[in-house]
């Protein structure tokens, strides 16, 4: 049976859900033993151990490990990979960061963002934006995967009860440092697992104005709050708002695009979302050619009028 | 020191990709062709740390088809001081690039590698953070600043939370995300003078490196489509909606 490293992305407390989507991922490709790096990271490998369908946990306990710089953390998993045969890990920008670098090192061409798994070797992906999927087979004896998290079902989060075994630390690399985040604190769902998302384009005029539109509309429904690149180029929301092609991949219940366009790059971040309500003045907006409900109007009264209806 | 920038020929990313009919792949024929806009980013980036005098040469590397020239003119235009052209009609992945550009490092021994974070056609995002696995090199991905101070560079990093900071010693390799910069034009007196800029042109084997696919592309097929739905009148019509979607 084929070996499945999964890497479980963690804040340092909690596993996080793009995770679960990996292990989903794995679990179609062979065993998933579940690999948890980080520093003091017990309660997380607790926790990565309950997963369903996880068979064992491996930690990576190291204060090199702490802030998963890929330098210190892929010649770990290319070496593990000398006895497991797969490495899998959701395309977060930890996993982007750090994969690639593991299949350099063990001469393995990486499959990126997997949509499907047709066979032990062969994987659906999107190219050129998501307007071409591209079934690829690999031929390397080992594989390095990441995972689109919106194109796989969340394993449960309990109900597994997988033993957990402790791996040896490497060395620090040397070649970088950690020096700091400005991570914002988000009172509101995360925008890749959120349920409802509310998304404004550059028509939202300024910070000021976005933050006076889109807030109080994503306050009433509960919902994480995107944005257009065009939006965040012009500096209204910061660039961890982003949805499309290079930004973050969403697919909510609904997603609301106010004043967004619709570019080919951005519908690649959301066109999987299960309804797209569009709110644009421009009936001619390729958004409304994949939105399932459009409404044509000035989003500066129509917003407004459609928080204090709702 | 030097900065090399590697730079990949792609359909423009304004032109809406059509899969061909056979299932082989996408129909590039007369389609606008134009630089990976990353990669002009990456290009800008190496420009700018030229003109603050930490970087003394801007040299670009494309790994393509004969046509990838038209792309190094263009970085050449943009300011690049020369170009390598590895020249291969085949379809090169991402770790074959990083063996290219690795064996094209050891040569020219630069301070700085920039590279895209992705291409915008095949959207692997792997180039890069492969370059510098095989360098032993540290990397700095999805940059959003950088700055270069003695013998390191800081990198501020666009990560799904918001921003990371990592230092990395130099030599380092850095992959440019969209707000790094803002490229610049090429202005028409630049255009002519990059006619006349070194360009160089090798093959894969001269670097030794087998560029044979380890990924086999069984079919290439159009995303499920999805239909246009119905538009409503006014905003309480869409009430009206969201109320049967049980959302409000």
């Amino acid at each position: 049976m084929t070996k499945v490293l999964v890497w479980v992305e963690h804040d340092g407390a909690t596993v996080k859900d793009a995770t679960l989507s990996a292990v989903t991922a794995a679990a179609q490709i062979g065993d998933v033993i579940a690999l948890v790096v980080g520093s003091g990271v017990g309660g997380v490998a607790t926790s990565a151990a309950q997963i369903a369908g996880v068979t064992k946990v491996l930690v990576a306990d190291d204060a090199i490990y702490a802030n998963a710089l890929a330098e210190n953390v892929a010649p770990l998993i290319a070496g593990l990979l000398g006895e497991y045969d797969a490495f899998v890990a959701p395309a977060t920008t930890t996993g982007k960061n750090v994969s690639p670098r593991v299949a350099a090192l063990i001469d393995v061409a990486q499959v990126s963002d997997i949509l499907s798994v047709e066979g032990p070797r062969t994987f659906t992906r999107p190219i050129y934006a998501g307007n071409a999927i591209a079934t690829v087979e690999s031929s390397d004896a080992k594989l390095v995967i990441t995972v689109r998290g919106t194109a796989f079902a969340k394993a449960e989060a309990t109900g597994g009860s997988a033993p957990v075994e402790a791996v040896g630390a490497g060395t620090e690399s040397g070649l970088s440092t950690y020096v700091g985040a400005e991570i914002a604190k988000l009172e509101r769902p995360e925008l890749t697992s959120a349920k409802i998302i509310v998304s404004g384009g550059r028509a939202l005029k300024d910070a000021a104005t976005f933050e006076a539109t889109i807030t109080p509309l994503a306050d009433k429904l509960g919902a994480a709050i995107g944005a257009s690149r065009a939006a965040v180029d012009a500096g209204y929301v910061p660039n961890d708002y982003q949805v499309g092609q290079t930004g973050k991949i969403v697919a909510p219940e609904i997603y609301i695009a106010v004043g967004i366009s619709g570019a080919i790059q951005h519908l690649a971040g959301m066109k999987d979302s299960k309804t797209i309500i569009a709110i644009n003045k421009d009936e001619d907006a390729p958004i409304f050619q994949v939105a399932d409900i459009g409404l044509v109007a000035d989003l500066f009264t129509a917003v407004p009028d459609l928080v204090g209806k709702l | 020191m030097k900065a090399l920038v590697t730079v990949k020929r792609v359909i423009d990313y304004n032109v809406k990709p059509r899969v061909k009919a056979d299932g082989t792949g996408v129909d590039l024929a007369n389609v606008k062709m134009s630089m990976n806009p990353f990669d002009e980013i990456a290009v800008e980036e190496a420009l700018r740390q030229r003109e603050k005098g930490v970087v003394t040469e801007v040299v670009v590397v494309s790994v393509g088809p004969a046509k990838a020239q038209e792309t190094l003119r263009t970085a050449l235009a943009m300011g690049a001081d020369r170009a390598i052209l590895v020249s291969t009609d085949d379809e090169v992945e991402p770790l074959a690039v990083a063996k290219i550009i690795k064996a094209i490092a050891d040569e020219e021994q630069p301070g700085l590698i920039i590279t895209g974070k992705q291409a915008i056609d095949d959207d692997s995002n792997q180039t890069g953070q492969m370059i510098a696995a095989l360098l032993g090199r540290g990397q700095g991905t999805f940059a959003n600043e950088i700055s270069v101070e003695g013998d390191a560079v800081t990198v501020k990093r666009e990560v799904d939370g918001g921003l990371e900071t990592v230092k990395l010693v130099l030599p380092a390799v850095i992959t440019a995300d969209l707000r790094l910069n803002e490229p610049r034009y090429a202005s028409l007196p630049n255009i002519m003078k990059a006619k006349s800029k070194p360009l160089a042109t090798k093959t894969p084997a001269d670097y030794g490196v087998d560029t044979t696919p380890r990924l086999k592309t069984l079919k290439v097929g159009e995303p499920p489509v999805r239909l246009a739905g119905i538009k409503v009148a006014d905003v309480d019509a869409l009430v009206a909606k969201l109320k049967e979607m049980g959302v409000a």
